[in-house]
């Protein structure tokens, strides 16, 4: 796995908890920073995808790992 | 890119219809839209201090019973007093173990999102309500204000 700048463990939580708490953690970060967070509801590989569409954030990284997901999200 | 912008109509006031108006309102916001959710009869449960919202098994033959329980239990076993309060709560222990958010929880992060709530005005005189009663942050307006939002609105969502 790439580097990153933070991590955000949201395992344990569901929809739509884990993208909330992405979000807001993007929030605190920079242009360019990356974000790594780790979440166990098979439902956010779908919607981390969809998140980073419409917010136009770079999604570098999407794969499951074991019996966790886990996804780069490079902030724009 | 302009912002999107969703506007919702809340009406129910049991725990399991407090879910989707704000689930889809906080996510919504992590999106970038402009949310507006307004709340009307039922719904204004939603916006008091202290939440005391139930589920009930009764008139809902969706809902899944735990241990086979609608098989022992027909409809009017349904309405024994206590079995409201008791499927409320294990409503809420489940979620507590999926790891889904609380009402409370949820409300919350619509306001950190800066989601406007909106209390209907009318609904609050109808039943006697007192503003002291709802959380902060409310504002109280009519139908015509709604559709000022509602109007310009790309999603527009009755619950």
């Amino acid at each position: 796995m790439a580097d990153f700048d933070q991590e955000l463990d949201a395992s344990g939580l569901n929809c739509p908890l884990p993208i909330l708490r992405a979000k807001k953690t993007l929030n605190g970060m920079d242009a360019g920073q990356v974000l790594h967070v780790i979440a166990t509801d098979p439902g956010s590989v779908k919607d981390f995808d969809a998140f980073a569409k419409q917010t136009g954030n770079d999604l570098m990284e999407s794969k499951e790992e074991g019996g966790k997901f886990h996804f780069l999200i490079k902030k724009s | 890119m302009d912002e999107k912008k969703l506007a919702i109509i809340a009406t129910k006031g049991s725990l399991d219809w407090a879910y989707p108006p704000f689930i889809l309102a906080s996510t919504a916001s992590a999106l970038g839209y402009e949310t507006q959710i307004f709340f009307t009869f039922y719904g204004l449960q939603l916006l008091k201090k202290k939440l005391s919202l139930e589920v009930t098994p009764l008139g809902n033959p969706g809902m899944p019973m735990p241990m086979g329980m609608d098989k022992w239990f027909p409809v009017l076993g349904l309405a024994l007093p206590g079995m409201q309060g008791m499927m409320t709560s294990m409503m809420k222990q489940k979620m507590k173990s999926k790891g889904v958010a609380s009402v409370e929880e949820l409300r919350e992060l619509c306001q950190e999102a800066e989601v406007k709530l909106i209390a209907c005005q009318m609904t609050v005189d109808l039943f006697d309500m007192d503003q002291k009663e709802f959380i902060d942050g409310v504002e109280y307006a009519g139908a015509a204000a709604f559709f000022e939002f509602a109007g310009e609105s790309d999603i527009c969502l009755y619950i």
